[in-house]
């Protein structure tokens, strides 16, 4: 019985820890006004917000439940999946000069996603105004 | 012997990933659905080999496992941080940076770990890797001191792995 409570105990702090993050991982989305800063709020969440959420439901599953470790998948392919799409948002950003352009590096190549053909390049300053 | 080995499995280690991500998958165990999922284990790297030629080198797999600790540990610790500073720093006040990470890995595996780790600990994301790869462009979100971020993602996970990955 009493091992019962204190699981409950556990999911209920699990499910407020990941719901507050969840909750400053949006206004943090809100509030900053650089799209690049803004990209450190979905990273926020992804990981620890979710991470407790999921853990909850591992400890309820597991104690009241038949027991289910599909969470652990789900938080895996998240922490796999997150940072390549982070990263892709920081690309795009970089090409379409929504945030300060990166620093020049120190022995004088490019970075990558600058790295295309010339005639892509042309079509890019087409495309995109530079603002 | 061996080439047929090397032909049968041309990842092992994502044939073992592959059929532990099935048994996960069908929340139960029975000896059915492992042979079952080891069979697709076996298949999908084969079908997939053209897409992937060399064989990864080796790592360390204790090291591997308390750097994975550490990580998780740097994410809750990082997340209360941002956290606060999401909260409590006004947009005007807030110091975003470009840092130039130079990369002393030069393993493709090795440098994608490191990427992702800098994009999970909060504060931090990589954004991008020169032509050659040897530095990696990472943006943080509230610094005093560029410099000192830099080192401390040098010194505290890329030495790390550099250790990881023979």
């Amino acid at each position: 019985m009493t091992y019962e409570i204190i699981a409950l105990y556990a999911v209920s702090f699990c499910l407020i820890v990941g719901a507050i993050f969840t909750l400053v991982g949006a206004i943090g989305l809100l509030k900053f006004n650089d799209s690049m800063t803004r990209l450190h709020a979905p990273t926020k969440v992804g990981t620890v917000g979710v991470g407790a959420l999921l853990l909850a439901s591992i400890i309820y599953n597991g104690v009241f439940g038949e027991g289910a470790i599909q969470e652990l998948l789900i938080m895996g392919f998240l922490f796999v999946t997150a940072p390549i799409s982070a990263n892709f948002i920081a690309k795009v950003n970089m090409h379409r000069r929504a945030c300060d352009a990166p620093p020049a590096l120190p022995t004088g190549e490019e970075w990558a996603t600058f790295d295309l053909p010339a005639t892509d390049n042309a079509l890019l300053e087409d495309t995109i105004p530079s603002n | 012997m061996v080439r047929l080995f090397h032909w049968l499995f041309p990842h092992p280690l994502l044939t073992l990933l592959l059929t532990v991500v099935w048994i996960i998958l069908q929340n139960g165990f029975s000896a059915g659905m492992a042979v079952f999922g080891l069979i697709i284990a076996i298949i999908i790297p084969r079908i997939t080999a053209a897409f992937w030629p060399e064989r990864p080198g080796g790592f360390r797999v204790g090291k591997m496992i308390s750097y994975a600790l550490m990580v998780l540990w740097d994410i809750m610790v990082a997340n209360v941080q941002v956290a606060w500073i999401v909260l409590s720093v006004p947009n005007a006040k807030l110091k975003p940076a470009w840092i130039i990470i130079p990369l002393d890995l030069r393993q493709p595996e090795a440098i994608t770990l490191l990427a992702g780790t800098i994009t999970l600990t909060p504060g931090t994301v990589s954004a991008d890797l020169s032509q050659s790869g040897h530095y990696l462009l990472v943006h943080v979100l509230h610094t005093e001191d560029a410099d000192a971020e830099r080192d401390a993602i040098k010194s505290r996970y890329e030495a790390r792995l550099k250790e990881i990955f023979i």
